[in-house]
């Protein structure tokens, strides 16, 4: 009975931490922009399949994760510069449109470069899984854990303790305020992006060994990301993380004590109940109207 | 000057004769073979290796002089795994492009969404794709090469019955093939007298079945697990169960009988078997197999044409194409009602899936025992019967 319970509960943190990890990702650039990235699953496809096919050429596993997680980066500046911000008189919708034909791009071109196949990557450690209780922990599903808190603390920290962490967070509360006070803000912008895309390709390496990674793992990846984001409340890196897990819970438990088939309902009924009842979501900011 | 005139006449003469010639040849219209395959999208694992197949055998048979003293020539699209565009190539196959043949259709949902078109056009129709539905109920111009899911489920759980087996759980994706698959066998469980003790489900974008199998193994007097699904879900199953340290007999479907699978699963697939096309393992069937040699050309052939792995989904186009061509050779032209006929008689037909035979109540032809049961040893198929 406990150990049913315990399997279900490790099955949902894990993924629970890899939807929290996309949610951040989400949260970033929409606290810097309002723009809802979904381009934030593509980065996670890249990280998973960079490292895949890195390591697949020879390159050592470390280096690989390293190359993966800068290419991704780029590709998020890139994607500031060239898509972004030659629209940046457009408004949040077009801009919202803009990164879903980013996103069907940037498949494309995976799909073409890395073949339309699955790809397994190793596990980081021991493929031993871990016995709790009489239930089973993957060993990966530790490291998933592990990184997605170290990230949430960096994050943290960055945003509290440092000046551009600073600067990314004045310029979402105020745009023009926080030009007149001298912080580039589309410097700002691209750092959002790039800081967005570097969380989701470590989310995309630490979950492949666990879900395999294909050109088209971000579509439903980025979209539970989203789902999760959209619970906690867009904007609140709090939220993200506390709607990725209970996501990720909720669909296992659902999986495993009512059935299978109803996974993705009970899934989406909690983001219906959450937003009736808190339309901004669980930790969305109060937002006063000024006359 | 009057010789060089006569000389420009014997020239021009012969430049008109040659021509002519090249008209009459020209006159012998080329075969149109239509097809309407999923060569990108979600499917595309089928109609990528099927296109390809197709395009190479009838280089091929061109080469070798056509059929009927004719050329084959290919039309095809692809549908990108969408039933609507299916149907709309169909369409556009039967009234623009007046194709003799249809051989097409990657899954089931192409092919049924284009059917209804094809039998009011009375053109011949081989598909491609695996359900029982697409030629059970018999439709008078629809045929298919792939065995049906209700004859994997029949030679799985005749596989279990063989090792005393008789209660086991069922853990099926819920798209098109896992569902279908799950009734299939569900109905064959019943008919053999087995029980299904357990029935889950997962969906084909998760990423975690440890629940579902969890649910399974803690259910009483499961004696095998079986999974029906196919793309990367399997594959993931196949690791939460070694992860779990289940150690039931453990049963794979047709759908993901391939050397990617073995790549995605590891060797957390050691011990499983599955019903398979004779394709994964050319060398060990035994010499006296019909098939032996068909088998083993066809994978030579395709290997060293596109250096890719080959796979069992191409088989069926290769079928598809050799049967349709059989067909017009028996029926001496393309005339539709003749082709469909010859299509129907067809008996003994030894191709890379199966030895194909025919009927007017069976548009399939194959039995049971055209899969061979697999079982994974070593990181390599391994052929038990």
């Amino acid at each position: 009975m406990l150990a049913e319970f315990l399997q279900y509960l490790f099955t949902g943190i894990t993924i629970g931490a890899t939807y929290a990890l996309i949610a951040l990702g989400f949260t970033l650039i929409y606290n810097a922009s309002h723009v809802i990235n979904f381009a934030q699953g593509e980065f996670l496809m890249i990280g998973g399949m960079a490292t895949v096919s890195l390591t697949a050429m020879g390159v050592p596993m470390i280096v690989a994760v390293v190359l993966a997680v800068i290419l991704a980066g780029i590709l998020g500046i890139a994607l500031q510069r060239f898509a972004i911000a030659p629209a940046k008189q457009a408004d949040v919708v077009t801009l919202i449109i803009i990164t879903i034909g980013a996103s069907i791009f940037i498949r494309g071109i995976a799909q073409v470069v890395w073949g339309k196949e699955y790809h397994v990557m190793q596990n980081f450690s021991t493929d031993q899984p871990i016995q709790v209780f009489g239930a089973v922990l993957n060993s990966q599903s530790l490291w998933v854990l592990g990184i997605g808190a170290i990230l949430v603390v960096g994050l943290v920290l960055f945003f509290t303790k440092t000046l551009i962490g600073k600067a990314i967070l004045a310029t979402s509360m105020n745009k023009e305020a926080a030009r007149l006070v001298g912080i580039r803000t589309q410097m700002v912008l691209m750092l959002a992006f790039m800081v967005s895309a570097l969380l989701g390709s470590v989310a995309g390496i630490v979950v492949a060994p666990i879900t395999f990674t294909s050109y088209d793992i971000g579509i439903i990846l980025g979209l539970k990301g989203f789902v999760a984001a959209a619970i906690g409340g867009l904007g609140s890196g709090v939220g993200a993380v506390v709607g990725g897990l209970s996501l990720g819970i909720v669909e296992a438990m659902a999986a495993g004590y009512i059935s299978s088939d109803y996974k993705d309902a009970v899934a989406f009924s909690m983001i219906l109940l959450v937003l009736f009842f808190m339309p901004r979501g669980l930790f969305g900011a109060k937002v006063v109207e000024r006359v | 000057m009057f010789k060089t005139v006569i000389r420009r006449a014997g020239k021009c003469a012969a430049v008109a004769a040659a021509s002519l010639m090249m008209m009459s040849a020209q006159a012998a219209e080329p075969i149109k073979i239509g097809s309407f395959l999923s060569v990108t999208g979600p499917a595309s694992f089928l109609g990528d290796p099927e296109l390809k197949t197709l395009e190479m055998y009838v280089e091929k048979i061109n080469e070798e002089g056509g059929v009927l003293g004719r050329q084959l020539e290919l039309i095809h699209y692809d549908d990108v795994g969408n039933a609507s565009s299916a149907r709309n190539f169909a369409s556009r196959l039967i009234r623009s492009d007046r194709v003799d043949i249809i051989v097409g259709g990657s899954t089931t949902g192409a092919t049924m969404a284009a059917v209804p078109l094809i039998e009011q056009a009375q053109v011949p129709f081989i598909s491609l794709a695996g359900a029982v539905v697409i030629t059970n109920p018999v439709k008078k111009w629809v045929f298919k090469t792939p065995q049906t899911d209700r004859m994997a489920a029949e030679r799985i759980l005749t596989d279990m019955k063989d090792r005393g087996i008789t209660k086991f759980g069922l853990i099926s994706g819920t798209g098109g093939f896992g569902s279908s698959g799950r009734t299939q066998t569900l109905e064959v469980a019943e008919q053999m007298g087995m029980e299904v003790v357990a029935d889950v489900t997962y969906s084909g974008s998760d990423t975690d079945m440890t629940a579902q199998l969890t649910n399974i193994r803690n259910t009483k007097g499961v004696e095998a697990v079986l999974n029906f699904g196919f793309g990367q879900g399997p594959a993931i199953v196949t690791r939460n169960y070694a992860q779990l340290g289940m150690e039931l007999p453990f049963y794979q479907s047709h759908g993901v009988a391939s050397d990617s699978f073995l790549d995605l699963a590891g060797s957390s697939a050691e011990g499983l078997r599955l019903p398979a096309s004779p394709l994964l393992v050319p060398d060990s069937l035994p010499d006296d197999d019909p098939q032996k040699e068909v088998v083993q050309n066809y994978k030579a052939e395709y290997e060293a044409r596109w250096n890719s792995k080959v796979s069992t989904f191409g088989a069926y186009a290769y079928d598809g194409l050799m049967l349709a061509v059989r067909a017009m050779e028996e029926a001496g032209s393309t005339d539709p009602e003749a082709v469909r006929d010859a299509l129907e008689n067809i008996k003994g037909y030894v191709g890379v899936t199966g030895v194909f035979n025919m009927s007017p109540e069976d548009h399939n032809g194959l039995d049971p025992e055209s899969f061979r049961i697999l079982e994974v040893q070593n990181g390599e198929w391994k052929l038990i019967n």
